[in-house]
């Protein structure tokens, strides 16, 4: 391995500053292109908060992919469903109850906010065990085609008329089916100030939110402050894997990962191991599932498709699977280029021109033909910036998969041992044997 | 000695696989169960005839879009995740051909809103009259060209995206076709538009009613033309794979491929003809799919695709008949599901249906039979 020549060379050596000059390097790029287009301070905030959401999001859910498939090894393509159960069983739990059944809304327990949170993540997590017991002593393809069914299977029982609604106790609480359910419990951040006694740090900060946005300036601070939430959920995770992953049940799954059989050669009970490790990716998952869409107000079952599991892949594969810097990396790298940024791009084409798109790809080309006109075309493309970025995603997997397989960072090899191998370079004792070194 | 050697080896499978005797039991159960409702008359007989009308034509769709799939599958030793779109693009490129020809290249609706199948609703198929009887040649053409397009469009991506991995292990190519199975999906959607569009002329359809005891089933020329196309291609396939010199090259690569190429095989020609049969044959599948229910959307295949890996998995990956049992099966538990469970979860009951066979036998039920 090369050692670092210079002290610059040596920082970006650290994890953390390659994540910290990444993310330093989106947020410029946004706020740069926010200023030449003349946001304001209100559009800004709300950019930023919108970016961090995405950014965090989907280092999160890399992060907990990571555990299956970098370091297990575990085929999983089930994600969404994990996401799925977990917002579902919290807003179950946490929604306000209704207890008139006439009145045709569903109701939850009624129980806090945080007790819902658990729920969601400990029912992601037993599904995850419930998947785990037939899938995981399957061969990595059958599990892929496992897991995919299973998560669609979620979004059937979600959307079904049979459990849209029933009674348990006298309360009316149920899944809502096609229409959804609605997040009646108010502004996480909030409560979660209220919580912890800081409800007088709240105002201020939204006061200090108010100083430079005149009306209503609780809203954007409610963003801004879950985007670092998130940030903290991420560093959170990425702190709990980087350990787990360097624990001796962290080498266990790696030597999984390389060769199953060895490991059980060796006596490890990798049935075991692995179970563990996929339920606890999925209950991560389902935390995750749960923050991304706590406060979106109102989930809907078929928004939990398989191409959302698809997405935290291409994060990961970003990345390189198998390192935890990579997973989150590749997060932010997917939310700011490959999620957000043709959105971004779309409203700012939006913002410059009056788009009259036209509705038919066929009404697009055909002035191509007469007079060679290309802006019906171009319209059509910023209209359908969102179908684009999918067929973009596409073919950047197919490029990843061609030429950089491992992806930024799965080329590192984690050590496996806990004391270092290798001798270091800088010894103090003169070599006796005339230094003769191989470099 | 016939006694007591059944009776030992009945003793083995229950004590090697105590799942499967669960397994078989259930379904013994639900057999029974469907004939004492039956006899209660708390299910009506022709109601269950219309289920299983409709569960085998989606069986024989599936089957005939899982060879392709299952040749893929252990000739080239991955999951195509694209090959539902490839569904999709046979008949979006079918369709297209059948509105072109029905709607007299141009002389009854505007030539770009046929291409596009009526993209935004310009046109309507029922508008069109398109139905096997009443356009024949469209349709026929059509399906030629779902055929071909299909085929087409495997042999490029063949060409640009698989075969430069060809080396590389089966989940390197599976997130490969993943991204594939993106592009193509949402290319299709930008193009094609993503409206669900009826594509027959639902009343012009020629039906037979058939009395069935409490009751009739009613079969369509569509119904007839799904059963004569899949039946006649599964044929055909077999008639190839058994009698022709590619068949056994193409028998010994699943087999084993370093054999085969020492073997002299010409391995690429083989993965290029397998391919061409399984792109043939998922192209009219999806083609004869849309002409049976009548409508079209850009999801079609993305759909089907986790059923045809149900399919393929149950009858033993590899195994041609077992992708067509494995169908029929897949196609009858999702239609038939619904005389016991809600019928929102009948494609649940298909997935089921694939778990568990995972676990009591994952080398499904034709096992051990490369594509013969």
């Amino acid at each position: 391995m090369s050692t670092a020549d210079s002290p610059l060379a040596a920082l970006w050596e650290r994890d953390a500053v390659k994540i910290g000059v990444l993310l330093a390097g989106i947020y410029l790029a946004y706020v740069l292109v926010g200023v030449v287009l003349d946001y304001g301070v209100r559009g800004q905030l709300n950019s930023i908060a919108t970016l961090t959401f995405y950014v965090a999001l989907f280092a999160l859910l890399s992060l907990a992919l990571n555990l299956h498939w970098g370091y297990t090894g575990m085929f999983n393509i089930g994600v969404v469903g994990f996401m799925a159960v977990g917002i579902y069983v919290m807003a179950v739990v946490s929604k306000a109850p209704a207890t008139e059944a006439a009145a045709g809304s569903v109701g939850g327990l009624g129980l806090p906010l945080w007790v819902g949170v658990l729920a969601g993540t400990v029912a992601a997590g037993l599904l995850g065990l419930l998947v785990a017991l037939p899938a995981l002593r399957l061969r990595a393809d059958y599990l892929a085609i496992v897991t995919v069914a299973m998560s669609e299977m979620v979004r059937f029982t979600f959307l079904s008329g049979t459990f849209q609604r029933f009674e348990v106790g006298g309360l009316v609480i149920g899944f809502g089916g096609g229409s959804g359910l609605l997040l009646d419990f108010g502004s996480p951040v909030e409560q979660l100030f209220d919580a912890l006694f800081l409800g007088g740090v709240y105002d201020g900060l939204v006061g200090l939110t108010g100083t430079v946005i005149e009306n209503n300036p609780q809203p954007v601070t409610n963003g801004l402050l879950y985007g670092v939430l998130l940030l903290g959920a991420v560093g959170l995770y990425y702190v709990v894997l980087g350990r787990l992953g360097n624990s001796p049940f962290g080498r266990v799954l790696k030597a999984i990962r390389e060769d199953e059989d060895a490991a059980n050669a060796l006596g490890k009970d990798t049935k075991a191991f692995k179970t563990k490790a996929f339920v606890l990716g999925c209950a991560l998952m389902g935390l995750g599932g749960i923050l991304w869409y706590m406060t979106s107000g109102a989930i809907t079952p078929n928004t939990y498709r398989p191409r959302l599991t698809f997405f935290i892949w291409i994060a990961l594969i970003i990345g390189g699977a198998g390192s935890n810097t990579g997973s989150v990396m590749g997060g932010a790298l997917f939310a700011a280029l490959l999620f957000q940024g043709p959105r971004f791009l779309q409203s700012v084409v939006n913002n410059l021109v009056d788009v009259e798109a036209p509705s038919t790809f066929g009404q697009a080309l055909a002035p191509i033909a007469g007079a060679g006109d290309l802006a019906p075309l171009g319209f059509y493309v910023i209209d359908s910036v969102r179908q684009l970025q999918l067929i973009v995603m596409g073919l950047v997997l197919i490029f990843l998969m061609h030429r950089r397989p491992e992806g930024l960072l799965g080329h590192r090899k984690e050590p496996a041992a806990s004391v270092e191998l290798e001798r270091r370079p800088d010894r103090e004792t003169p070599y006796t044997d005339g230094g003769e070194t191989d470099e | 000695m016939g006694v007591t050697e059944s009776y030992s080896r009945g003793r083995e499978l229950v004590e090697g696989n105590p799942l499967a005797l669960v397994f078989g039991l259930l379904i013994v159960l639900l057999l029974f169960d469907l004939v004492g409702k039956l006899a209660s008359g708390a299910v009506q007989v022709s109601s269950v005839a219309v289920l299983v009308k409709d569960g085998l034509a989606r069986g024989l769709v599936i089957g005939l879009a899982g060879i392709g799939l299952s040749m893929t599958y252990s000739i080239l030793n991955f999951a195509n995740f694209a090959h539902g779109d490839y569904i999709t693009a046979g008949a979006f490129s079918g369709w297209a051909t059948t509105y072109l020809i029905a709607g007299g290249f141009g002389s009854s609706a505007n030539v770009g809103s046929l291409l596009l199948v009526g993209a935004g609703g310009s046109v309507f198929g029922g508008a069109l009259g398109i139905s096997v009887t009443a356009t024949p040649v469209a349709v026929v053409g059509g399906m030629v060209v779902a055929g071909g397009g299909a085929i087409l469009l495997s042999l490029v991506i063949d060409r640009l995206v698989f075969e430069p991995i060809r080396d590389r292990d089966g989940i390197t190519l599976l997130i490969t076709s993943i991204g594939v199975a993106f592009a193509l999906r949402y290319t299709i959607q930008f193009v094609f538009g993503p409206s669900k569009r009826g594509t027959t002329a639902a009343g012009g359809v020629p039906t037979l009613s058939v009395p069935v005891v409490d009751g009739t089933v009613r079969i369509t020329a569509h119904d007839a033309t799904l059963a004569v196309v899949a039946g006649g291609l599964m044929l055909g396939v077999h008639l190839l794979l058994q009698r022709t010199r590619l068949g056994k090259a193409m028998r010994a690569m699943a087999d084993n491929e370093d054999l085969a190429r020492v073997t002299g095989i010409p391995t690429e020609r083989v993965v290029r003809f397998t391919w061409i049969i399984g792109g043939g044959l998922t192209g009219v599948a999806g083609y004869v799919f849309v002409l049976w229910k009548g409508t079209l959307g850009w999801f079609d295949g993305w759909i089907l695709l986790l059923l045809i890996f149900a399919a393929v998995i149950l009858g033993g990956i590899g195994s041609i008949y077992g992708a067509i049992v494995g169908g029929l099966v897949i196609g009858l538990t999702a239609s038939l599901s619904v005389v016991w469970i809600p019928s929102s979860f009948s494609r649940a009951s298909a997935f089921l249906m694939m778990i568990l066979i995972l676990v009591v036998k994952p080398t499904g039920l034709f096992s051990g039979r490369s594509t013969a």
